[in-house]
């Protein structure tokens, strides 16, 4: 059940200010769901329509997701996971 | 306000002229809770687009992990518009996600990239809402207002 997340600030809102939680799941999706449980509206942050948001990256031991399964990925105790907003933007109207 | 360095005012505007047409992107990284940029990150764009930036992933993870580990945070994060003004669009504002950090945004259109004055614009952008700040350009740092600003 020890998995640590870490938080970024822009979801430090949820977890009370701090900067890292604990929470348990074998994939990724679970660990989200068990988040949800103790940090309610978090995972709607995370997830949309079943997926990682576009602009959120999700690593596992430092390999972002979407290379490794996606909300599928595996995780286990003693994994460190890490939640980053993507940095981006720019002209372009309305992403 | 955003008090900046001229040498990293200088060194954004440089990277934005050398990635002209597409958009320049990076973090001067500080002190956590100092409020003061001091030291610069030119990230890649792995966009590589004249109207979108994104840090590359497995870059933005190296860039936290760098900053976790010198107590530091994003101060500044800026990029170039190449064909329009110095302003946050649409998109800059949907995705901007540290309420701490100053937007900075420059422009290289109307041949600002080669030479002449580039605009020069910081912004904060909390949950949605855009506030334009004065940018003080001081030659350096002096240590009093590190101590005075200091949280």
């Amino acid at each position: 059940m020890a998995i640590e997340v870490r938080i970024p600030t822009i979801l430090r809102t949820y977890t009370g200010d701090q900067r890292a939680v604990e929470a348990g799941g074998s994939t990724v999706a679970e660990l989200i769901d068990d988040l949800e449980s103790r940090h309610a509206g978090i995972k709607e942050r995370l997830v949309d329509a079943g997926d990682v948001r576009r602009f959120v990256n999700v690593y596992v031991n430092d390999e972002d997701i979407r290379f490794t399964g996606g909300l599928q990925a595996p995780v286990a105790d003693g994994d460190t996971v890490v939640i980053l907003p993507a940095v981006a933007g720019g002209a372009v109207d309305s992403l | 306000m955003l008090t900046i360095e001229q040498g990293l005012r200088d060194a954004i505007i440089e990277h934005a002229r050398r990635d002209h047409p597409d958009e320049a992107c990076g973090v001067i990284a500080g002190a956590y809770g100092s409020d003061r940029p001091t030291r610069h990150v030119p990230m890649l764009n792995a966009a590589m687009s004249p109207t979108f930036y994104e840090f590359d992933s497995a870059d933005l993870l190296a860039l936290y992990r760098d900053m976790d580990a010198r107590d530091e945070e994003p101060v500044v994060i800026y990029h170039s518009h190449t064909a329009t003004e110095a302003y946050p669009s649409r998109t800059d504002v949907n995705l901007a996600s540290e309420p701490n950090a100053h937007y900075v945004l420059v422009s290289t259109r109307d041949g600002a990239h080669e030479s002449g004055p580039v605009d020069f614009r910081s912004f904060r952008i909390v949950d949605g809402q855009v506030t334009e700040e004065e940018v003080r350009v001081v030659e350096r740092y002096d240590t009093d207002e590190s101590t005075q600003k200091a949280k």
